[in-house]
Protein backbone atom coordinates (compact mmCIF):
# COMPACT_ATOMS: atom_id res chain seq x y z
CA UNK A 1 0.00 0.00 0.00
CA UNK A 2 2.86 2.38 0.79
CA UNK A 3 4.32 1.80 -2.67
CA UNK A 4 0.97 2.75 -4.06
CA UNK A 5 1.01 6.20 -2.45
CA UNK A 6 4.66 6.71 -3.22
CA UNK A 7 3.93 6.31 -6.91
CA UNK A 8 0.90 8.59 -6.62
CA UNK A 9 2.98 11.30 -4.94
CA UNK A 10 5.90 10.84 -7.39
CA UNK A 11 3.61 11.44 -10.35
CA UNK A 12 2.05 14.55 -8.80
CA UNK A 13 5.53 15.86 -7.97
CA UNK A 14 6.73 15.28 -11.51
CA UNK A 15 3.68 17.05 -12.97
CA UNK A 16 4.11 20.01 -10.62
CA UNK A 17 7.81 20.21 -11.42
CA UNK A 18 7.04 20.23 -15.14
CA UNK A 19 4.35 22.88 -14.64
CA UNK A 20 6.77 25.09 -12.71
CA UNK A 21 9.50 24.72 -15.34
CA UNK A 22 6.97 25.41 -18.11
CA UNK A 23 5.62 28.24 -15.94
CA UNK A 24 4.21 30.14 -18.89
CA UNK A 25 1.50 27.50 -19.49
CA UNK A 26 -0.19 28.01 -16.13
CA UNK A 27 0.25 31.77 -16.34
CA UNK A 28 -1.41 31.82 -19.73
CA UNK A 29 -4.52 30.15 -18.36
CA UNK A 30 -4.77 32.73 -15.57
CA UNK A 31 -4.11 35.60 -17.98
CA UNK A 32 -6.81 34.30 -20.30
CA UNK A 33 -9.24 34.12 -17.38
CA UNK A 34 -8.47 37.71 -16.38
CA UNK A 35 -8.66 39.03 -19.95
CA UNK A 36 -12.02 37.40 -20.71
CA UNK A 37 -13.52 38.91 -17.57
CA UNK A 38 -11.98 42.30 -18.25
CA UNK A 39 -13.58 42.31 -21.73
CA UNK A 40 -17.08 42.31 -20.27
CA UNK A 41 -17.12 45.82 -18.78
CA UNK A 42 -15.80 47.01 -22.15
CA UNK A 43 -18.48 45.08 -24.02
CA UNK A 44 -21.60 45.69 -21.97
CA UNK A 45 -20.66 49.16 -20.75
CA UNK A 46 -19.40 50.27 -17.35
CA UNK A 47 -22.82 50.55 -15.68
CA UNK A 48 -22.28 49.09 -12.16
CA UNK A 49 -25.83 47.72 -11.90
CA UNK A 50 -25.52 45.52 -14.97
CA UNK A 51 -22.05 44.31 -14.03
CA UNK A 52 -23.17 43.41 -10.52
CA UNK A 53 -26.02 41.37 -11.91
CA UNK A 54 -23.91 39.40 -14.41
CA UNK A 55 -20.75 39.10 -12.30
CA UNK A 56 -21.26 35.52 -11.11
CA UNK A 57 -22.13 34.26 -14.58
CA UNK A 58 -19.21 36.02 -16.24
CA UNK A 59 -16.68 34.64 -13.76
CA UNK A 60 -18.03 31.12 -14.11
CA UNK A 61 -18.13 31.14 -17.90
CA UNK A 62 -14.61 32.56 -18.01
CA UNK A 63 -13.43 29.88 -15.57
CA UNK A 64 -15.00 27.20 -17.75
CA UNK A 65 -13.31 28.48 -20.89
CA UNK A 66 -9.93 28.82 -19.17
CA UNK A 67 -10.17 25.31 -17.75
CA UNK A 68 -10.87 24.04 -21.25
CA UNK A 69 -7.99 25.94 -22.74
CA UNK A 70 -5.54 24.09 -20.49
CA UNK A 71 -7.09 20.67 -20.92
CA UNK A 72 -5.75 19.54 -24.29
CA UNK A 73 -2.13 19.33 -23.04
CA UNK A 74 -3.01 17.02 -20.15
CA UNK A 75 -2.16 13.78 -21.94
CA UNK A 76 -1.00 15.08 -25.33
CA UNK A 77 2.70 15.46 -24.48
CA UNK A 78 2.82 12.07 -22.75
CA UNK A 79 1.15 10.56 -25.80
CA UNK A 80 3.60 12.16 -28.21
CA UNK A 81 6.83 11.32 -26.38
CA UNK A 82 5.94 7.73 -25.47
CA UNK A 83 5.53 8.36 -21.74
CA UNK A 84 1.91 7.26 -21.98
CA UNK A 85 2.97 3.73 -22.99
CA UNK A 86 5.24 3.52 -19.98
CA UNK A 87 2.60 4.91 -17.63
CA UNK A 88 0.20 2.23 -18.84
CA UNK A 89 2.92 -0.38 -18.28
CA UNK A 90 3.54 0.53 -14.64
CA UNK A 91 2.13 -2.03 -12.21
CA UNK A 92 -0.19 0.58 -10.70
CA UNK A 93 -3.78 0.91 -11.90
CA UNK A 94 -3.98 3.47 -14.68
CA UNK A 95 -7.08 4.99 -13.06
CA UNK A 96 -4.96 6.02 -10.11
CA UNK A 97 -2.32 7.60 -12.33
CA UNK A 98 -5.01 9.51 -14.21
CA UNK A 99 -6.32 10.78 -10.89
CA UNK A 100 -2.81 11.92 -9.88
CA UNK A 101 -2.37 13.77 -13.18
CA UNK A 102 -5.80 15.38 -12.82
CA UNK A 103 -5.04 16.54 -9.28
CA UNK A 104 -1.77 18.05 -10.47
CA UNK A 105 -3.63 19.72 -13.33
CA UNK A 106 -6.12 21.24 -10.92
CA UNK A 107 -3.35 22.46 -8.63
CA UNK A 108 -1.65 24.24 -11.51
CA UNK A 109 -4.70 25.66 -13.31
CA UNK A 110 -7.86 25.43 -11.16
CA UNK A 111 -6.31 26.70 -7.97
CA UNK A 112 -4.76 29.85 -9.55
CA UNK A 113 -8.19 30.66 -11.03
CA UNK A 114 -9.76 30.50 -7.59
CA UNK A 115 -7.02 32.73 -6.18
CA UNK A 116 -7.51 35.52 -8.73
CA UNK A 117 -11.32 35.30 -8.79
CA UNK A 118 -11.96 37.73 -5.85
CA UNK A 119 -10.00 40.38 -7.70
CA UNK A 120 -12.19 39.91 -10.75
CA UNK A 121 -15.33 39.93 -8.63
CA UNK A 122 -14.20 43.30 -7.31
CA UNK A 123 -13.69 44.49 -10.87
CA UNK A 124 -17.27 43.47 -11.74
CA UNK A 125 -18.60 45.22 -8.65
CA UNK A 126 -19.93 42.04 -7.05
CA UNK A 127 -21.52 42.59 -3.66
CA UNK A 128 -19.45 41.50 -0.67
CA UNK A 129 -22.00 38.86 0.38
CA UNK A 130 -21.23 36.80 -2.75
CA UNK A 131 -17.46 36.41 -2.28
CA UNK A 132 -17.41 33.56 0.21
CA UNK A 133 -19.95 31.48 -1.68
CA UNK A 134 -18.21 32.18 -4.99
CA UNK A 135 -14.92 30.87 -3.60
CA UNK A 136 -16.63 27.82 -2.12
CA UNK A 137 -18.48 27.12 -5.37
CA UNK A 138 -15.30 27.46 -7.42
CA UNK A 139 -13.41 25.24 -4.98
CA UNK A 140 -16.05 22.54 -5.45
CA UNK A 141 -16.63 23.16 -9.16
CA UNK A 142 -13.17 23.52 -10.71
CA UNK A 143 -11.96 20.03 -9.65
CA UNK A 144 -15.07 18.66 -11.37
CA UNK A 145 -14.09 20.56 -14.52
CA UNK A 146 -10.59 19.04 -14.38
CA UNK A 147 -11.97 15.54 -13.89
CA UNK A 148 -14.48 15.79 -16.73
CA UNK A 149 -11.93 17.52 -18.92
CA UNK A 150 -9.53 14.60 -18.43
CA UNK A 151 -11.98 12.32 -20.24
CA UNK A 152 -12.06 14.69 -23.19
CA UNK A 153 -8.29 15.10 -23.13
CA UNK A 154 -7.89 11.31 -23.28
CA UNK A 155 -10.45 10.89 -26.05
CA UNK A 156 -8.89 13.43 -28.41
CA UNK A 157 -5.42 11.85 -28.45
CA UNK A 158 -4.31 11.36 -32.01
CA UNK A 159 -7.16 13.41 -33.47
CA UNK A 160 -6.70 16.32 -35.84
CA UNK A 161 -7.94 19.77 -34.72
CA UNK A 162 -7.98 18.33 -31.23
CA UNK A 163 -8.55 21.65 -29.47
CA UNK A 164 -11.86 22.33 -31.20
CA UNK A 165 -12.95 18.73 -30.83
CA UNK A 166 -12.20 18.87 -27.12
CA UNK A 167 -14.45 21.88 -26.58
CA UNK A 168 -17.28 20.22 -28.49
CA UNK A 169 -16.90 17.10 -26.36
CA UNK A 170 -16.65 18.53 -22.90
CA UNK A 171 -18.33 21.95 -22.85
CA UNK A 172 -21.80 20.34 -22.76
CA UNK A 173 -20.67 18.24 -19.80
CA UNK A 174 -19.63 21.39 -17.94
CA UNK A 175 -23.19 22.77 -18.02
CA UNK A 176 -24.44 21.29 -14.71
CA UNK A 177 -21.43 22.70 -12.88
CA UNK A 178 -22.03 26.08 -14.50
CA UNK A 179 -25.73 26.16 -13.59
CA UNK A 180 -25.25 25.30 -9.94
CA UNK A 181 -22.08 27.37 -9.59
CA UNK A 182 -23.80 30.51 -10.83
CA UNK A 183 -27.01 29.92 -8.95
CA UNK A 184 -25.13 29.40 -5.67
CA UNK A 185 -23.56 32.85 -5.99
CA UNK A 186 -26.83 34.45 -7.13
CA UNK A 187 -28.63 32.94 -4.14
CA UNK A 188 -26.06 34.43 -1.78
CA UNK A 189 -26.38 37.82 -3.47
CA UNK A 190 -30.16 37.82 -2.98
CA UNK A 191 -29.86 36.66 0.65
CA UNK A 192 -31.23 33.21 -0.05
CA UNK A 193 -29.55 30.06 1.29
CA UNK A 194 -26.93 28.77 -1.13
CA UNK A 195 -26.30 25.53 0.70
CA UNK A 196 -28.43 23.36 -1.63
CA UNK A 197 -26.47 24.48 -4.70
CA UNK A 198 -23.16 23.92 -2.92
CA UNK A 199 -24.32 20.45 -1.92
CA UNK A 200 -25.20 19.66 -5.52
CA UNK A 201 -21.77 20.91 -6.62
CA UNK A 202 -20.23 18.64 -3.98
CA UNK A 203 -22.30 15.76 -5.28
CA UNK A 204 -21.20 16.44 -8.85
CA UNK A 205 -17.59 16.47 -7.66
CA UNK A 206 -17.96 13.14 -5.90
CA UNK A 207 -19.62 11.56 -8.91
CA UNK A 208 -16.90 12.89 -11.22
CA UNK A 209 -14.25 11.71 -8.77
CA UNK A 210 -15.66 8.19 -8.83
CA UNK A 211 -16.40 7.88 -12.55
CA UNK A 212 -14.07 10.10 -14.58
CA UNK A 213 -10.72 8.38 -13.85
CA UNK A 214 -12.19 5.10 -15.14
CA UNK A 215 -13.48 6.66 -18.34
CA UNK A 216 -10.21 8.51 -18.94
CA UNK A 217 -8.11 5.40 -18.31
CA UNK A 218 -10.21 3.40 -20.76
CA UNK A 219 -9.77 6.10 -23.40
CA UNK A 220 -6.01 6.20 -22.77
CA UNK A 221 -5.65 2.44 -23.19
CA UNK A 222 -7.53 2.76 -26.44
CA UNK A 223 -5.23 5.54 -27.60
CA UNK A 224 -2.13 3.45 -26.88
CA UNK A 225 -3.30 0.50 -29.01
CA UNK B 1 14.94 -14.13 -9.65
CA UNK B 2 13.86 -17.77 -9.62
CA UNK B 3 12.81 -19.86 -12.56
CA UNK B 4 11.12 -17.82 -15.20
CA UNK B 5 9.65 -18.57 -18.55
CA UNK B 6 7.81 -16.34 -20.99
CA UNK B 7 6.00 -17.77 -23.95
CA UNK B 8 3.23 -17.10 -26.40
CA UNK B 9 1.32 -19.42 -28.66
CA UNK B 10 -1.11 -19.13 -31.53
CA UNK B 11 -0.74 -15.33 -31.49
CA UNK B 12 -2.60 -13.50 -34.22
CA UNK B 13 -2.58 -9.76 -34.54
CA UNK B 14 -4.75 -7.66 -36.84
CA UNK B 15 -4.08 -3.94 -37.28
CA UNK B 16 -6.27 -1.76 -39.45
CA UNK B 17 -7.99 -4.77 -41.05
CA UNK B 18 -4.61 -6.19 -42.05
CA UNK B 19 -3.22 -9.39 -40.59
CA UNK B 20 0.21 -8.47 -39.23
CA UNK B 21 1.09 -12.02 -38.22
CA UNK B 22 -0.85 -15.18 -37.51
CA UNK B 23 -0.27 -18.33 -35.48
CA UNK B 24 2.94 -16.96 -34.07
CA UNK B 25 4.59 -18.82 -31.21
CA UNK B 26 7.68 -18.01 -29.19
CA UNK B 27 9.29 -19.02 -25.95
CA UNK B 28 11.99 -17.38 -23.85
CA UNK B 29 13.60 -19.25 -20.97
CA UNK B 30 15.55 -17.98 -18.01
CA UNK B 31 18.71 -16.16 -19.04
CA UNK B 32 17.80 -16.27 -22.71
CA UNK B 33 17.69 -13.61 -25.37
CA UNK B 34 15.21 -13.88 -28.22
CA UNK B 35 16.13 -11.88 -31.30
CA UNK B 36 13.23 -10.71 -33.46
CA UNK B 37 14.15 -10.39 -37.12
CA UNK B 38 12.25 -9.30 -40.18
CA UNK B 39 12.17 -6.51 -42.74
CA UNK B 40 10.73 -3.08 -41.94
CA UNK B 41 7.03 -3.23 -41.31
CA UNK B 42 6.98 -6.96 -40.70
CA UNK B 43 5.56 -6.53 -37.21
CA UNK B 44 8.54 -6.62 -34.83
CA UNK B 45 7.37 -3.54 -32.94
CA UNK B 46 3.81 -4.81 -32.97
CA UNK B 47 4.91 -8.11 -31.44
CA UNK B 48 6.89 -6.34 -28.72
CA UNK B 49 3.93 -4.08 -27.89
CA UNK B 50 1.76 -7.17 -27.80
CA UNK B 51 4.22 -8.92 -25.47
CA UNK B 52 4.12 -5.88 -23.18
CA UNK B 53 0.32 -5.94 -23.11
CA UNK B 54 -0.15 -2.60 -24.88
CA UNK B 55 -1.88 -4.45 -27.72
CA UNK B 56 -4.28 -7.33 -27.41
CA UNK B 57 -3.96 -10.32 -29.71
CA UNK B 58 -7.02 -11.40 -31.69
CA UNK B 59 -6.26 -14.96 -30.71
CA UNK B 60 -3.69 -16.79 -28.65
CA UNK B 61 -2.25 -15.89 -25.30
CA UNK B 62 0.91 -14.98 -23.47
CA UNK B 63 2.12 -17.02 -20.54
CA UNK B 64 4.51 -16.12 -17.74
CA UNK B 65 5.69 -19.20 -15.84
CA UNK B 66 2.86 -21.12 -17.47
CA UNK B 67 0.14 -18.76 -16.29
CA UNK B 68 -1.73 -16.46 -18.62
CA UNK B 69 -0.53 -12.87 -18.22
CA UNK B 70 -4.15 -11.76 -18.25
CA UNK B 71 -4.71 -13.51 -14.90
CA UNK B 72 -2.77 -10.90 -13.00
CA UNK B 73 -1.99 -8.17 -15.49
CA UNK B 74 -0.78 -5.67 -12.88
CA UNK B 75 1.84 -8.02 -11.46
CA UNK B 76 3.00 -8.91 -14.96
CA UNK B 77 3.42 -5.24 -15.84
CA UNK B 78 5.67 -4.92 -12.80
CA UNK B 79 7.94 -7.66 -14.21
CA UNK B 80 8.83 -5.96 -17.48
CA UNK B 81 10.72 -3.06 -18.95
CA UNK B 82 9.69 -1.85 -22.40
CA UNK B 83 11.95 0.34 -24.53
CA UNK B 84 10.18 1.53 -27.65
CA UNK B 85 11.07 3.93 -30.44
CA UNK B 86 9.92 6.93 -28.46
CA UNK B 87 12.21 8.14 -25.71
CA UNK B 88 9.62 9.04 -23.05
CA UNK B 89 11.88 11.87 -21.97
CA UNK B 90 10.63 15.10 -20.44
CA UNK B 91 12.94 17.78 -21.77
CA UNK B 92 12.29 20.13 -18.85
CA UNK B 93 13.56 17.56 -16.35
CA UNK B 94 17.23 16.77 -15.81
CA UNK B 95 18.75 13.47 -16.93
CA UNK B 96 18.73 12.16 -13.37
CA UNK B 97 15.16 13.31 -12.68
CA UNK B 98 13.96 11.48 -15.78
CA UNK B 99 15.54 8.17 -14.77
CA UNK B 100 14.56 8.57 -11.11
CA UNK B 101 10.95 9.24 -12.02
CA UNK B 102 10.56 6.01 -13.98
CA UNK B 103 12.39 4.06 -11.28
CA UNK B 104 9.89 5.41 -8.74
CA UNK B 105 6.97 4.58 -11.01
CA UNK B 106 8.15 0.98 -11.31
CA UNK B 107 6.95 0.44 -7.75
CA UNK B 108 10.22 -1.36 -6.90
CA UNK B 109 11.51 -0.98 -3.32
CA UNK B 110 13.75 2.10 -2.96
CA UNK B 111 16.67 -0.11 -1.75
CA UNK B 112 16.59 -2.10 -4.98
CA UNK B 113 16.63 0.92 -7.28
CA UNK B 114 19.94 2.09 -8.57
CA UNK B 115 19.75 5.28 -10.58
CA UNK B 116 23.40 6.24 -10.05
CA UNK B 117 24.69 2.93 -11.35
CA UNK B 118 22.29 3.02 -14.31
CA UNK B 119 23.64 6.44 -15.33
CA UNK B 120 27.19 5.08 -14.87
CA UNK B 121 26.54 2.07 -17.13
CA UNK B 122 25.34 4.25 -19.99
CA UNK B 123 27.99 6.97 -19.39
CA UNK B 124 25.50 9.64 -18.41
CA UNK B 125 26.83 10.40 -14.92
CA UNK B 126 28.54 13.61 -16.01
CA UNK B 127 25.25 14.81 -17.56
CA UNK B 128 23.10 13.91 -14.54
CA UNK B 129 22.05 17.48 -13.71
CA UNK B 130 21.69 18.66 -17.31
CA UNK B 131 18.15 19.36 -18.56
CA UNK B 132 17.31 16.62 -21.06
CA UNK B 133 16.51 19.12 -23.81
CA UNK B 134 20.24 19.56 -24.43
CA UNK B 135 20.85 15.87 -25.17
CA UNK B 136 21.72 14.50 -28.60
CA UNK B 137 19.72 11.70 -30.20
CA UNK B 138 22.19 9.06 -29.02
CA UNK B 139 22.28 10.46 -25.51
CA UNK B 140 18.47 10.47 -25.38
CA UNK B 141 18.48 6.82 -26.39
CA UNK B 142 21.01 6.02 -23.66
CA UNK B 143 18.86 7.88 -21.14
CA UNK B 144 15.90 5.76 -22.18
CA UNK B 145 17.99 2.59 -21.83
CA UNK B 146 19.23 3.64 -18.39
CA UNK B 147 15.70 2.93 -17.12
CA UNK B 148 16.47 -0.77 -17.62
CA UNK B 149 19.20 -0.78 -15.00
CA UNK B 150 17.66 1.79 -12.63
CA UNK B 151 15.00 -0.62 -11.35
CA UNK B 152 15.25 -4.40 -11.68
CA UNK B 153 12.69 -6.30 -13.77
CA UNK B 154 13.15 -9.84 -15.12
CA UNK B 155 11.79 -9.24 -18.62
CA UNK B 156 13.22 -6.68 -21.04
CA UNK B 157 11.40 -5.89 -24.27
CA UNK B 158 13.66 -3.83 -26.49
CA UNK B 159 12.65 -2.36 -29.84
CA UNK B 160 15.76 -1.71 -31.94
CA UNK B 161 17.65 -0.41 -28.90
CA UNK B 162 20.90 0.10 -30.81
CA UNK B 163 19.44 2.78 -33.11
CA UNK B 164 21.47 5.99 -33.11
CA UNK B 165 23.95 4.57 -30.59
CA UNK B 166 27.71 4.87 -31.16
CA UNK B 167 30.02 1.85 -30.91
CA UNK B 168 30.93 2.37 -27.26
CA UNK B 169 27.26 2.66 -26.29
CA UNK B 170 26.32 -0.45 -28.24
CA UNK B 171 29.04 -2.20 -26.22
CA UNK B 172 27.55 -0.85 -22.98
CA UNK B 173 24.12 -2.09 -24.04
CA UNK B 174 25.53 -5.52 -24.91
CA UNK B 175 27.20 -5.88 -21.54
CA UNK B 176 24.05 -4.68 -19.76
CA UNK B 177 22.09 -7.39 -21.57
CA UNK B 178 24.73 -10.01 -20.72
CA UNK B 179 24.70 -8.97 -17.04
CA UNK B 180 20.91 -9.20 -17.10
CA UNK B 181 21.10 -12.71 -18.61
CA UNK B 182 23.57 -13.81 -15.95
CA UNK B 183 21.08 -12.78 -13.28
CA UNK B 184 18.54 -15.01 -15.00
CA UNK B 185 16.77 -12.22 -16.85
CA UNK B 186 14.82 -12.64 -20.10
CA UNK B 187 15.20 -10.39 -23.14
CA UNK B 188 13.26 -10.02 -26.37
CA UNK B 189 14.96 -7.63 -28.75
CA UNK B 190 14.10 -6.48 -32.25
CA UNK B 191 17.28 -5.89 -34.20
CA UNK B 192 18.79 -5.55 -37.66
CA UNK B 193 22.25 -6.58 -36.47
CA UNK B 194 24.07 -9.49 -38.05
CA UNK B 195 23.72 -12.45 -35.68
CA UNK B 196 25.53 -15.73 -35.50
CA UNK B 197 23.28 -18.61 -36.61
CA UNK B 198 23.29 -20.35 -33.24
CA UNK B 199 21.46 -17.50 -31.51
CA UNK B 200 17.80 -17.74 -30.63
CA UNK B 201 16.14 -16.02 -33.61
CA UNK B 202 12.47 -15.52 -34.40
CA UNK B 203 11.90 -14.43 -37.97
CA UNK B 204 8.53 -12.70 -38.03
CA UNK B 205 8.22 -12.79 -41.80
CA UNK B 206 7.60 -16.56 -41.46
CA UNK B 207 4.33 -15.77 -39.72
CA UNK B 208 3.15 -12.85 -41.81
CA UNK B 209 1.95 -15.15 -44.58
CA UNK B 210 -0.02 -17.44 -42.33
CA UNK B 211 -3.22 -15.89 -43.61
CA UNK B 212 -4.38 -19.05 -45.30
CA UNK B 213 -4.06 -20.93 -42.01
CA UNK B 214 -6.13 -18.24 -40.37
CA UNK B 215 -8.82 -18.41 -43.04
CA UNK B 216 -9.21 -22.15 -42.55
CA UNK B 217 -9.89 -21.56 -38.87
CA UNK B 218 -12.53 -18.95 -39.58
CA UNK B 219 -14.20 -21.24 -42.11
Amino acid sequence: MSGFWQVFISLIQRELRLAIRHGADSMMVVMFFVLVVVLFPLGVGPEPGILTRISAGVIWVAALLSAMLSMDRLFQTDFEDGSLDLLILTPQPLELLVLAKTIAHWLTTGLPLIIVSPLLALLLNMEASGYGVMLAALALGTPTLSLIGAIGAALILGARRSGVLLSLLILPLFIPTLIFGVSAVDAALTDLPSKPQLLVLGGLLLAAFALCPWASAAALRQAAE
Amino acid sequence: MGMADFSGNDLTCIRGERVVFAKLAFSIGEGEVLYLRGPNGSGKSTLLRLMAGLLRPVSGELRWNGESTKEDAETFRGLLHYVGHQDAIKTALTVEENVTFWAEMSGVDPEKRNVGEALEIFSLSHLASLPARFLSAGQRKRLNLARLCASPAPLWLLDEPANSLDKASVGALRSAITAHQEKGGLVAVATHEELSPDTNILDISEFTNNKSALMEDVA
